[in-house]
């Protein structure tokens, strides 16, 4: 009886500290989903800010986030798919492959902030780009890409040796093997890695606090080499250095519900690909 | 197409991919040569040692004060803080997972922690200011509940995706006899959980928190966003504290471009960068460790 007893005790801490994990994960959901949906409105996401951005929508904002993660995209994933493409089907193993692997490593554990004051000092200073869109999503793309290069590689390790020995059998040189038959094959690990990655670039602010992005723009539909809002850093404004914060909090709700939808879809998808793909195996 | 031109191509596009390989380097590179170079301006004019025991962070001061102390011990009491609250919870939580959980609930909790895992940690930086603010100022009385507190408990919260998955794996991990011995000697399934499971595993999980560690101290908008960043020497748990990362966020976007002010954000960041770099480091050690141990 007493042996049930404690081994009950023993089973319910581990479920209780799984449960707090879960909680936080429901209060987040909960709360930004019961106060921000009130906020939500075709208004909201489709016309500017007004009024000092206590009125109005946060159409801007949107623009700039897609842009942005556009940008981002179109960097780092040719990159970070050729590297992962290096890396797996010409490196031999050598001192300089594995320092390009330890580079890597290295690259996803630097700070976010900090690829923010690489991009102020490489692209706004260096290379004369100033505070712009182009210059952000340049600074994203570099975050991203050891992410892209670590997804890629592992879902190119997963196709076997076999098909690709297949292609070379038959006349292909190893580059129309990578092309033709390795790539396909490993699409669909490779989508879910960019979309995964991507959205994070989506909801990442400190890399583009200087380096392009502003509070309030009038344009939305303004040029890559201009400043840009994105809906990140417009939660963070209304949220802390509005000077009515109390009154514009509906707007930072909703503009937080719209940004973690924004991402929950790319998961979603991300998630989808994974699923599909895992059913065909 | 002719087999010389295809193999022309063939050769190009390996020369292509091979310098995409090494432009990673570069980055790498550029980015510690960055920072040191900064850093070195920054040296020119200010003492090394004053940086390093300077107990006052007041750039803008008269006479301006450059010391890294209180920024440093705010970081530090902010990681410790999450850390306390997300090396029980995430252990639990992956000994759970690995151990107890069956397929079906796995399939459920593994999404919910990648979906944690995909909140922007400006969202959950909001969410410390909107719930978890007015919480602490209920409890504790203070005007508002932005504090080292707050900030840990967010960094908890984001810390813990890593901390689960990289232990769950190192738990996976450990070979079946071990158990199968314990459960032969008797033993119940939570005594072999912490006296066999875990310390097979431990390389790994250690790997696991350092991970976490690293995720914590480099994180800014959250940090920013719920700690009030006040710039005074850190007292305690309760009291406004300002981490390295929210200094250089708010002081970055007003500095004058290479004044001594600018200078010294890119010198505690090249400290927060040698800090990341160290942690990951020892982690990966750790991770090296757990599979060679369990492959020999």
């Amino acid at each position: 009886m007493i042996k049930k007893l404690t081994s009950v005790i023993e089973w319910s801490t581990l479920l209780l500290s799984t449960g707090i994990v879960c909680l936080f994960l429901i209060i987040i959901l909960w709360d930004l989903i019961s106060k921000g949906a009130p906020s939500l409105s075709w208004e909201f996401v489709s016309t500017l800010p007004r009024e000092g951005m206590t009125k109005g929508g946060i159409l801007p904002a949107i623009i700039g986030t897609v842009l942005l993660t556009m940008i981002t995209a179109l960097v780092a994933v040719p990159f970070g798919i050729s590297c992962a493409i290096y890396l797996n089907e010409y490196a031999s193993d050598n001192w300089v492959t594995r320092l390009i692997r330890a580079s890597i490593r290295n690259l996803a554990g630097v700070p976010s902030i900090i690829y923010g004051l690489f991009g102020l000092a490489l692209f706004v200073q260096g290379l004369q780009m100033g505070t712009s869109l182009l210059s952000a999503g340049f600074t994203l793309g570099l975050l991203s890409l050891p992410y892209i290069i670590i997804t890629t590689e592992e879902a190119l390790r997963r196709i076997p040796a076999s098909t690709r020995e297949a292609a070379l059998a038959v006349g292909a040189t190893q580059f129309e093997s990578i092309v033709d038959v390795v790539l396909p094959s490993a699409l669909p690990g490779i989508l879910t890695g960019v979309v995964l990655t991507l959205s994070r670039a989506a909801g990442e602010t400190a890399p583009i606090l200087f380096t392009g992005v502003a509070f309030y723009i009038n344009n939305p539909s303004g040029f890559i080499n201009q400043e840009f809002m994105s809906l990140p850093y417009h939660l963070y404004m209304l949220s802390t250095q509005h000077q009515a914060i109390e009154e514009v909090r509906p707007l930072a709700y909703g503009t937080a519900l719209v940004l973690i939808i924004v991402v929950f879809l790319l998961n979603l998808t991300a998630f989808y690909i994974r699923y599909k793909h895992s059913k065909n195996e | 197409m002719q087999l010389r031109a295809r193999e022309r191509i063939d050769h190009s596009v390996k020369l292509l991919v091979k310098t995409t390989g090494f432009l990673v380097i570069a980055i790498l590179g550029g980015i510690f040569f960055m920072l040191l170079w900064n850093t070195a301006a920054f040296f020119l004019k200010i003492k090394p040692m004053d940086f390093i025991t300077g107990t006052q962070w007041n750039p803008s001061g008269n006479p301006a004060t450059y010391g890294i102390l209180p920024l440093l011990v705010s970081t530090c009491l902010v990681t410790l803080g999450a850390m306390v609250i997300a090396i029980p919870l995430g252990i639990g939580t992956a000994s759970f997972l690995s151990e107890y959980a069956g397929k079906r609930l796995k399939n459920i909790l593994k999404p919910i922690i990648e979906m944690l895992a995909a909140v922007p940690s400006v969202a959950i930086g909001f969410l410390g200011i909107v719930i978890l603010g007015p919480g602490i100022a209920q409890l504790t009385g203070q005007p508002n509940g932005l504090n080292a507190l707050n900030g840990a408990i967010l960094l908890a919260v984001m810390a813990l995706p890593t901390i689960i998955t990289v232990a769950e794996d190192a738990l996976h991990g450990v070979p079946h006899m071990y158990k199968e011995a314990s459960y032969a000697v008797g033993a119940s399934k939570w005594k072999t959980l912490i006296y066999v499971t875990i310390p097979a595993a431990a390389p790994g999980i250690l790997a696991a928190v350092m991970l976490g560690v690293g995720r914590a101290i480099g994180e800014t908008m959250t940090v920013l966003m719920a700690t009030g960043n006040a710039s005074a020497f850190p007292k305690g748990f309760f009291n406004s504290v300002r981490t390295i990362t929210a200094t250089i966020a708010i002081e970055m976007g007003e500095v004058p471009y290479q004044t001594t002010h600018y200078y010294s954000l890119f010198a505690i960041a090249a400290v927060l960068f040698l800090i990341t770099l160290a942690v990951n480091l020892l982690g990966e050690h750790y991770v090296n460790k757990f599979r060679k141990y369990h492959s020999a």
